[in-house]
């Protein structure tokens, strides 16, 4: 048994690492945050011109050919350094719908675009309050025609296209959902920007009346397609929130080493060991459970469902944890803008929503769960 | 990222499980298999008796304490055929819990620091479950603070005469031998004065006395030392150096990995899916699929954090501290768990013993459980451990560490 990246896999890691500290520091983030550009586009190329972008990309789709694994490695690191770029909406989001249901023109198209940097990507897919659920799509598509509105969209305003979700049929089942794509350039499209918990990464609100769009997948398979992209996002996500639930674990060890009060470093109280001992608990089983969703999201395996649901919850879990308990070790220090717990925190709390809340990944899990067992 | 076996670990596998599928004790599989924390009984036979007998039959075969030394009774094996053998013996490894504290601390701790004659005299039978093994440091005024023991171990010749009060003794009732911490010298601090020794439980002087348990079982013991001679011969390491022997002995906990956690979850995921509420299934009901799913990525977060650590081990690394989450999270969890279930139950959830719901299973972990969360360090210490040894953060001040341990002061109000 190898339950663990290979040598090669941790050197990309560190080489990710490496080049993250370099390129997208406090300071760099902070520059999105303070809303002085929608995200960091030298980041962004530099990420590309690393082959990150494209690393689980098929080499004949212009991307590294090397694979989910990689990719999960990547992600974690995007996360420890809080990256304001749209990474998951293009990487996870809209690649993998192309990687699962593109034709072969719209992967020649949108695939190698992704892969040098030249095209964002994002899924459009909720439509105000709601978890994701076929019923919850309104949106109605006609004759290659879409009308209708989607917020929040994730990077829905620096997006170049967008898979979104139709309805396209009356039956009130999963069926009559199916899926475009939108080349968001063109017309038919009216996108607004939203204030949003997490500034680093942005919010849109996209109208579209009779917007030409062109089916991604087969019609009536729109739902089953989602499914698939929202369980490996679960799984790139989850990395990500592992990254994040580290760097605010370090940050809160390290204040701990170096802040003297009652005469004391205050990480020998109890107090603070302990609730820092919790952090750590509860980052080790988000990671975990996050290498497990790795290898099923990697052999493409029957389990993945299931695993993709478990990553999510415990990853949510302990970001929200960790980066809240982070600025709880920090005191009054933690709570303002200059420190930087506020950055992981807003982070931690925006990814929480993004593919769904909590309650809709629970359901989820029990009943894949549920399925096994009876299976 | 796999989960294969190499070629020789796909071997020694295939190999274990032949003879486990030839030999186990089959007609208690059942038994075992639903048997929980809290409830490791068998209906129609004596638990040890049935436990010594397939040891015995282990140790025949050359299966018993299999990554100890072969002139010990060992196999000489890696610590992932230990894991792999652990795999395979499944429920019958149930059974092992009675061996628990020998193989897994006194017999480390003796082979650290016995003489040889000692170990090839002592070991094998230890290994092969003929002679049961219990490990004497609690006291009272000693838990977590094992270092403020305050048995005494005066020497007399060349014997030792030892006077004073064990507790929390894991099946002193049925142990043969003991390994045991005493205070040697009271004017010096408190981790300088200790020695360790080895000696027959059935000494003179020596009188074990089971302790009740909230639980209503009596798994452990007080143990009373009136004058207890032991030769000087049967002391494990120099004298006043019985802290670093007993650290030995409590790092040597810490390799017992790889063995399943009870969390108490797939009971509880059992039960909810065929219990009916008053408006329906259980598992249909939102709050019940909330907390399920919160405990089953704790379970699953445990089970996968254990296989990184068994692949740490098949490349040779060596068990570390990150190790002590596992009965961290489990102590608490299936404290909660056994609550929960408890309370779907409702009013009837009081009853215990075989007319309760799943014969009293639930009720018997709850009342099993604190239990958990106190043995072999309680859920402070296995915080403090992360804290420092992980983390990094600094140790706790410790105000006696410097006083001669007979100047400690002994009452909370003077």
């Amino acid at each position: 048994m190898n339950f663990d990246f290979s040598d090669d896999q941790k050197q990309l890691r560190d080489q990710a690492r490496k080049f993250l500290a370099e390129k997208c520091s406090a300071k760099a983030v902070r520059v999105v945050l303070d809303g002085k550009a929608p995200y960091d586009k030298e980041l962004w190329k530099g990420l590309a011109e690393m082959g990150f972008l494209g690393v689980a990309i098929p080499e004949e789709f212009g991307g590294a050919g090397a694979g989910h694994l990689e990719l999960c490695v990547i992600a974690e690191e995007m996360g420890r350094a809080n990256a304001p770029v749209p990474f998951s909406s293009t990487v996870y989001l809209a690649a993998e719908a192309l990687l699962i249901a593109g034709s072969d023109a719209q992967k020649k198209k949108w695939l190698p675009a992704i892969a040098s940097g030249e095209a964002i990507g994002t899924l459009a897919l909720f439509e105000g309050k709601g978890n994701p659920s076929s019923k919850n799509v309104k949106l109605t598509a006609a004759n290659g025609t879409l009308n209708g509105v989607k917020k929040p969209v994730a990077d829905g305003a620096i997006a170049d296209f967008a898979v979104i979700a139709a309805r396209t049929g009356s039956t009130g089942r999963d069926g009559d959902v199916s899926l475009f794509l939108v080349d968001l350039k063109a017309g038919g499209v009216e996108v607004k920007s939203l204030t949003n918990l997490d500034p680093t990464r942005g919010q849109a609100e996209i109208t579209f009346k009779d917007c030409k769009a062109e089916p991604l997948g087969a019609a009536g398979e729109g739902w089953s397609i989602l499914t698939q992209v929202l369980d490996r996002a679960a799984v790139l996500c989850a990395f990500e929130q592992v990254g994040g639930a580290d760097r605010a674990l370090e940050m809160g060890r390290d204040y701990a080493l170096d802040r003297i009060a009652f005469g004391r470093q205050i990480g020998s109280f109890q107090a603070i060991k302990h609730m820092l001992a919790d952090m750590y608990v509860s980052a080790t089983l988000a990671r975990s459970n996050s290498y497990y969703g790795a290898w099923a999201l990697s052999t493409n395996a029957a389990e993945l469902p299931e695993a993709a649901a478990a990553a999510r919850i415990s990853a949510t879990q302990a970001f929200q944890h960790c980066a809240k308990n982070n600025i709880q070790v920090h005191g009054g220090m933690g709570f303002t803008w200059e420190f930087d717990c506020h950055m992981y925190y807003r982070r931690a709390n925006a990814m929480a929503l993004g593919l769904g809340s909590l309650s809709y990944w629970e359901d989820q899990l029990i009943d894949r769960m549920r399925k096994k067992n009876a299976a | 990222m796999n989960f294969d076996d190499t070629p020789q670990e796909a071997e020694f596998r295939a190999t274990a499980r032949a003879w486990i599928a030839a030999n186990a004790p089959k007609q208690y599989e059942e038994e075992l298999r639903k048997s929980s924390l809290g409830r490791t009984v068998l209906r129609n036979a004596n638990i040890l008796e049935v436990a010594k007998a397939w040891q015995k039959k282990k140790a025949d075969a050359g299966w018993a304490c299999l990554h100890w030394p072969k002139e010990y009774g060992g196999r000489g094996s890696s610590p992932i055929e230990r894991v792999i053998w652990q795999q395979e013996e499944g429920p019958f490894g149930q059974l092992s819990r009675m061996f628990i504290i020998g193989h897994g601390m006194c017999g480390p701790t003796m082979m650290a620091f016995a003489r040889e004659e000692h170990k090839r005299t002592y070991l094998p039978p230890l290994a092969s479950g003929e002679k049961v093994w219990c490990q004497l440091f609690s006291e009272p005024a000693g838990g977590s603070d094992v270092a403020g023991l305050r048995t005494r171990a005066e020497k007399d010749g060349d014997d030792w005469i030892v006077n004073g009060q064990k507790i929390w003794t894991s099946g002193a009732h049925y142990s043969d031998y003991g390994i045991l911490l005493t205070r040697t010298d009271p004017t010096v601090p408190k981790h300088k004065g200790l020695t360790m020794f080895f000696l027959d439980m059935k000494s003179p002087g020596v009188e074990v006395r089971p302790i009740k348990q909230a639980s209503g079982a009596s798994d452990f013991n007080e143990v009373y030392f009136t004058n207890v001679r032991i030769p000087d011969h049967q002391r494990l390491g120099e004298v006043g150096d019985g802290w670093n022997v007993s650290l030995t002995t409590l790092m040597n906990e810490r390799s017992a990995i790889g063995a399943a956690v009870s969390t108490g979850f797939p009971e509880l995921f059992e039960y909810c899916a065929s219990l009916m509420l008053d408006d329906g299934p259980a598992i249909e009901d939102r709050a019940v699929r909330s907390k399920l799913a919160n405990w089953a990525v704790k379970a699953s977060g445990l089970k996968y954090t254990s296989m990184r650590a068994i692949s740490a081990l098949s490349r040779g690394e060596r068990p570390g501290p990150e190790n002590s989450i596992g009965k961290l999270v489990a102590g608490s969890m299936i404290q909660d768990v056994a609550t929960y279930a408890l309370d779907l139950q409702g009013a009837s959830g009081v009853v215990s013993g075989e007319e309760a719901e799943l014969a009293g299973r639930f009720q018997a972990m709850l009342l099993r459980a604190p239990g958990t969360r106190v043995e072999g360090g309680t859920d402070e210490i296995m915080r403090n451990i992360i804290a420092e040894r992980v983390l990094g953060l600094p140790g706790d001040i410790r105000v006696d560490k410097d006083v001669p341990f007979n100047k400690i002061p002994t009452k909370g109000r003077g």
